[in-house]
């Protein structure tokens, strides 16, 4: 699995490019980091990729998935997933619900409660599927949303500074678990980021805009 | 807490308790005496359940009580899907602002004027007919057909529709404003879901709870209604809130005491049908958990909102053919069946002195109306400034209370008790009666943009040495211009469009523009009945209008006043 961006740059309808165009590769299983200063378009670029961007603004170059071009692809048939600053747990739903959220709807029954199971255990949150979300703690909340994420089976992550509301203590640890299961689900992922740290731990390529 | 601040709380909970709850407590004590046979007006005394024995042997009654729970049910129901269909299809491509002005006009237009325009439209005589014959339809004269008035109530849910489906638009878009939507979308469309599924699954459940009450509101007074179920709805027998009006208004007053019984039957079904809907809530939140759990992706529901809106487009299209319907009408002299339009113009329907004195008098009840109103809710508000103090849950049920409760079920027991004070049957209880409307939904349209104001404002005067008194002078009322003629505007439209406060109240002496045009809408002159149509949904626009126009001419030097924000 890869994530190819070849030329790749955004621009308002009408105005001039944010960042000049961005060539990479993002091979399995690493984690690519790109940092700059706000407003430069970090964001942006994460919604031209996952196919989020907002009415007035156009995409240049070409984003390949595994070869496969996505320009022409809803985001719901792009199978990239995105992890933001704010976990984003659905507040209407339990913690459960949210992770089954993700997962394809062929699994059923027994099978559909066992994967959300597991995946709460993975992410040390056992007993916790019929937990209001609004109840859990900070890193509780970024594991279950990283787990909801894998659980969609995504061919690759994009993370828009996910470890920024975090504080100091957790960040260390919330980024080595989302790493290490990226890694082992061997997910191409493209890191936004301010913090030099999370950059380091990624271990990957750093672009700066 | 400055002892101004709680006096001025203390005066205004006074009138508000005084003069909102108390005679609504009143009104209803009075009514549920009366349907227990205690009435000493009309000579009876001493409790009773004849008047439940005669109600219940009235004939229709069975029929009248279906006739209002599907209307009143089935409106609101399919309103808010509707709503709901339309927001899913265009949010994120329509902006606030211009959803703002699509639907100002249709929140403006009374309920009579639109039902009145409606029935020009629809009728088998009306306006759509004559469009399409003889070369459609073939019809040389009006067919033989049911579409006003029929026995189902469907034209009477079609008018309903047309107002209920732009409220809720409006209460569903600021209640969007509130919620993370770009963000809830990115995520559920990353994880697969197409656009309409990520709006029922996602947003709609978060969306639903911040609009419950208005729904409620809503569904109370479809099942309430009076005016356009009078003009449009099944006339025998009719909804039970028209049959309630008509036993009330007879002539011999052996009817006043099961229409009392009835009247409280009202208020008991306006509870059970509130209480279905809970039900129904809840049930429909185990099946929505059940489907989002299983986790289905598809995309099969996009036609389904697409459709939504087209209905949605089709019903402001005939809302806006109805109005205009009003105006052609008016001033329509020769116009024989097949004929799109008059064959001659005239001002024949204007001739007339009967809508002039109507029009001194809506105006008189409206702005007086909106005029206290406008001024106990700044005095509410400001109140709640100066104690520091957010409103307690009590205090906003207090507002809505009179827009939850049927108005059939405690006027006429208010009026009774008005009679008896000698306040009765003038403008004064007119004016009073009508308050208990309005003031609510200036309270309701002010209370948002006050608490949205700056309080650095507020801060940086008291910094400067301004006192309380002296920053609402220069600097809250200044500053809130917009939202108060706004408000304003509100109330004044709330007020043009009241039927059954007039009616009772004014015991058939106040005639407003809306009495006279629902009086006159079974069967007179359709082009005297369109002069007081037009008039009555004429002076909403007029004042909604002016609350646009005005600030803008006061603070056309000021760009952070109008929307453009410092340079």
């Amino acid at each position: 699995m890869s994530l190819d961006l070849i030329g790749v740059t955004v621009r308002p309808k009408g105005g001039a490019v944010l960042f000049p165009p961005l060539t990479l590769r993002i091979a399995a299983g690493e984690v690519t980091t790109v940092m700059g200063p706000s407003g430069v378009g970090k964001s942006t670029l994460l919604d031209a990729i996952g196919g989020h961007l907002a009415h007035g603004w156009a995409l240049q170059g070409e984003i390949r998935l595994n070869g496969r071009d996505l320009r022409p692809l809803p985001p719901e048939a792009r199978r990239i997933g995105v992890l933001f600053q704010d976990a984003m747990l659905f507040p209407h739903l339990s913690v459960g619900a949210n992770l089954a959220f993700g997962l394809a709807p062929g699994i059923r029954g027994e099978a559909r409660r066992a994967a959300v199971e597991h995946a709460l255990a993975q992410a040390g949150l056992e007993g916790f599927a019929n937990r209001d979300p609004a109840t859990l703690s900070g890193g509780q909340r970024a594991r279950a949303a990283l787990m909801r994420a894998i659980l969609a089976r995504p061919q690759a992550l994009l993370l828009d500074e996910p470890f920024s509301r975090l504080d100091a203590g957790l960040r260390g640890e919330i980024r080595a678990f989302t790493f290490d299961h990226l890694r082992a689900a061997g997910i191409p992922a493209l890191l936004v980021t301010h913090d030099a740290g999370d950059a380091q731990a990624a271990g990957g390529a750093l672009v700066s805009l | 807490m400055t002892g101004e601040g709680r006096a001025l709380r203390l005066a205004v909970l006074l009138l508000v308790m005084g003069g909102l709850v108390l005679p609504i407590a009143a009104g209803f004590g009075g009514t549920a005496l009366a349907a227990f046979g205690h009435l000493p007006a009309i000579g009876s005394e001493g409790l009773s359940l004849e008047p439940w024995r005669q109600l219940f042997a009235l004939p229709g009654l069975w029929t009248s009580l279906r006739l209002t729970l599907v209307t009143g049910i089935g409106s609101t129901l399919l309103a808010l899907a509707l709503a709901a269909g339309f927001l899913g299809a265009t949010h994120g491509r329509l902006g606030a602002g211009a959803r703002a002005r699509l639907l100002a006009p249709f929140l403006a237009v009374p309920h009579a004027a639109l039902a009145i325009g409606l029935a020009f439209l629809i009728a088998p005589s009306g306006w759509i007919a004559r469009a399409l014959s003889p070369w459609a339809t073939g019809w040389d004269r009006p067919p033989d057909l049911a579409t006003v008035n029929d026995t189902a109530g469907l034209a009477l849910m079609l008018a309903l529709l047309i107002k209920e489906v732009p409220f809720f638009l409006l209460v569903m878009g600021s209640a969007l404003a509130q919620l993370p939507l770009r963000q809830t979308e990115a995520q559920g469309r990353a994880l697969g879901y197409g656009r309409g599924v990520v709006w029922m699954k996602l947003i709609l459940p978060q969306l639903y709870p911040l609009i419950r009450l208005p729904v409620f509101v809503t569904l109370a007074y479809a099942l309430s209604v009076v005016d356009m179920a009078i003009i449009l709805g099944p006339s025998n027998p009719p909804t039970l809130a028209v049959a309630i009006t008509r036993w009330f208004s007879a002539p011999e007053t052996r009817l006043i005491l099961p229409a009392s019984a009835a009247a409280l039957l009202q208020a008991g079904i306006v509870a059970a049908a509130i209480l279905i809907w809970l039900l129904a809530e809840a049930l429909i939140r185990r099946i929505g958990h059940w489907w989002i759990w299983r986790g289905g992706r598809g995309v099969s529901s996009e036609p389904g909102l697409r459709l939504a809106g087209v209905a949605v487009l089709a019903l402001m299209a005939l809302g806006a053919l109805a109005v205009l319907s009003l105006l052609v009408w008016s001033f329509a002299f020769r116009w024989s069946f097949p004929a799109a339009l008059p064959e001659s113009w005239s001002l024949r329907g204007w001739q007339g002195q009967g809508w002039r004195r109507a029009l001194e008098t809506t105006l008189i009840l409206g702005l007086v109306s909106t005029l206290l109103s406008l001024t106990l809710a700044v005095a509410w508000l400001e109140g709640e400034d100066r104690g520091r103090r957010s409103r307690a849950g009590w205090a906003q049920g207090l507002i809505y209370l009179p827009l939850l409760l049927p108005q059939v079920g405690f006027l006429y027991g208010l009026n009774v008790l008005f009679l008896q004070f000698g306040l009765g049957g003038g403008l004064f209880a007119v004016i009073w009666a009508q308050m208990l409307f309005v003031f609510p939904y200036v309270m309701l349209a002010l209370s948002d943009p006050w608490r949205a104001l700056d309080p650095r404002a507020l801060r940086a005067a008291a910094a400067l040495g301004a006192s309380p008194g002296r920053q609402f002078r220069t600097v809250k009322l200044p500053m809130l211009a917009g939202p108060l003629m706004t408000a304003a505007a509100i109330g004044f439209a709330v007020s043009v469009a009241q039927y059954l406060p007039t009616l009772f109240m004014g015991a058939g002496r106040v005639a407003t523009l809306t009495t006279e045009a629902v009086t006159l809408s079974s069967g007179s002159d359709r082009r005297v009945v369109g002069v007081y149509a037009l008039l009555q949904a004429a002076l909403p626009f007029l004042a909604y209008g002016a609350a646009i126009i005005l600030p803008a001419l006061i603070w056309h030097d000021r760009r952070g006043m109008t929307g453009g924000g410092p340079a």
